[in-house]
């Protein structure tokens, strides 16, 4: 399907599929409630300065439980890996297809990786290596509201 | 005591095999409870002992069929070794005869079946997406964006791996057409009778590029089930023992790591295993004479046989080919049974008793001469499991 027949949506993907939330024990709260704000953040360790993704509650590197802390990145990478989808694995998907999902990564933070959708032409193609920018997608018509960090090209 | 000492290298045989008849998703005719209890009295009188003389059990990926509710319908006097393996997928194929084999070793039991039960039409399935309202935790990072099935969230693994060494989408059709023809031969196959060629792989519908609908396991109901005892009484039971050699199972540094963070990404999370599997069978690649290679999608198949050794990444597209992959001539016979691909998805468990009859020489594609088999279970999940066969016990 091109682009143009697609039908009109007010998000990348149909309506319909589960909203993110952190995990049970808390993990990865601030990062959801960041999206809200437009702001991406990722876990960074101030004594042995690394980057860390996804959430962990302490760093893997050095074992600091007190120096690990959300940090506000630059919202740019470069697409690592992608996907294109056309079987609807779920039923709010069945007008969905198809899809791109690309994996992202960020020089700017160490190289800690994003899966997300990539804006436009879902036909379009795709190349690893190319420079991407987040969009934040809010969602703000759900119970509960949440914001997803979505890609485009450069 | 060393760990070259803590070897389970040649102490336990598989003795026994047992499967039932092979449905299409949602077409068994019986529940996937009986479908366990089936296979695991097959394998029992396959060995040629009494179904109540098992005494232990081991499985994998959280099968529903508990030992307590099979040794109870079973009668069996009393178990004394019950197992689980950690993992989703097939992972654990390998593993959990790893883990019975050890009980053995280690005096647990004397006699332990490995069993794997699915019915996919009869609980949920593997291939669909939650349907809740939020998604909590790692699954918060890849669901709402539409990954959320197992090939969407292996695709992007292969997809890395295919850009670093140029591998072409050629090399993924030949591990699936090697499936197709294999086959052919098994009257036990769901697609036995349903061949595959190169044109029909080609235009077939993509499921998550890079995978074609043939790059994917089938969703199966089946039940299969394996007994193994001690080496020594292997050999004075009614079939031709196969020996385990060696087997290993884990997961690298940060496999796990949430939102694709996996430090190696383009992987089977084979490379740590390999190594210990060769050292401890005290064989290499060159000695394999069939291997079993759990095909959840042909791109794991194709970095695990790079991952062991068989060829070098950037040869890729060179040794891929139907040929090579093929029984009884190829360089690497593969899957000779069908596998998840064209046999059936008993979540691999399929994979080792097919690699149990290429060592007693009873394949319906039979490679010939085979001293040693080999299996490898479950590419690109956390943990993973292999495991190498013989005919001798080294
Ligand atoms: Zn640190």
């Amino acid at each position: 399907m091109a682009a143009s027949q697609r039908p009109e949506r007010k998000y990348y993907l149909p309506v319909g599929l589960p909203a993110p939330a952190p995990h049970i024990d808390g993990l990865g709260k601030e990062f959801w409630e960041a999206t809200r704000r437009h702001e991406l953040l990722v876990q960074f360790c101030g004594a042995c300065e690394n980057y860390q993704w996804g959430p962990e509650f302490l760093c893997h590197h050095c074992h600091d439980w007190d120096s690990l802390s959300y940090r506000r990145v630059e919202p740019r990478g470069r697409i690592y890996s992608w996907e294109r989808n056309w079987y609807p694995a779920h039923p709010a998907l069945q007008t969905g297809v198809p899809y791109l999902v690309v994996l992202v990564e960020l020089p700017g933070a160490g190289n800690v990786r994003m899966v997300g959708n990539l804006l436009g032409d879902p036909e379009q193609e795709v190349v690893i290596g190319t420079d991407v920018e987040a969009v934040f997608e809010d969602h703000d018509d759900h119970d509960p509201q949440f914001t997803l960090v979505q890609w485009r090209v450069v | 005591m060393t760990t070259s000492e803590r070897t389970i290298r040649g102490k336990v045989a598989i003795a026994g095999i047992g499967e039932t008849t092979y449905y299409k998703r949602g077409q068994a005719t019986e529940s996937e409870f009986e479908l366990v209890l089936q296979a695991v009295q097959r394998a029992a009188e396959d060995a040629g002992i009494d179904v109540r003389e098992i005494d232990g059990f081991a499985s994998y990926s959280n099968d529903r069929n508990t030992p307590e509710r099979i040794a109870t319908a079973f009668g069996i006097p009393e178990y004394r070794f019950s197992n689980m393996f950690w993992g989703g997928g097939g992972g654990g194929g390998s593993g959990a005869v790893a883990n019975a084999a050890a009980a053995i070793a280690a005096g647990y039991a004397e006699t332990v079946v490995v069993y794997r039960g699915l019915a996919q039409g009869q609980f949920g399935r593997f291939g669909q997406g939650p349907r809740v309202n939020t998604v909590a935790g790692d699954g918060a990072f890849t669901v709402p964006y539409g990954v959320m099935s197992p090939a969407q969230t292996f695709a992007m693994r292969v997809r890395r791996f295919m850009h670093d060494h140029g591998a072409k989408q050629e090399a993924l059709r030949a591990i699936a057409l090697a499936s197709y023809r294999h086959a052919q031969s098994n009257p036990r196959a769901v697609m036995y009778g349903r061949a595959l060629d190169e044109e029909a792989y080609d235009h077939s519908r993509w499921i998550v590029e890079p995978f074609h609908l043939f790059d994917c396991c089938m969703e199966n109901d089946g039940g299969a089930a394996l007994v193994l005892v001690a080496a020594e009484r292997a050999r004075d039971l009614k079939q031709k023992a196969a020996y385990i050699l060696a087997a290993a199972q884990g997961s690298a540094h940060r496999q796990g790591a949430a939102a694709h963070n996996a430090p190696d990404y383009a992987t089977s999370n084979f490379k740590t295993l390999a190594p210990r599997l060769y050292a401890m069978a005290g064989v290499g690649p060159d000695d394999v004479d069939v291997l079993q290679s759990y095909e959840n999608f042909t791109g794991g198949v194709m970095m695990s046989i790079v991952e062991h050794g068989f060829c070098a990444p950037g040869e890729v597209n060179d040794f891929f080919t139907l040929e090579n992959f093929s029984s009884p001539k190829g360089r690497l016979p593969l899957n000779t049974s069908g596998g998840n691909l064209a046999e059936c998805y008993m979540h691999g468990l399929e994979l080792i008793t097919e690699a149990v009859r290429q060592v007693r020489g009873s394949s319906t594609c039979q490679v010939p001469d085979v001293e040693i088999s080999m299996v490898t279970s479950g590419p690109m999940v956390q943990p993973v499991s292999n495991l190498i066969l013989a005919t001798e016990r080294g």
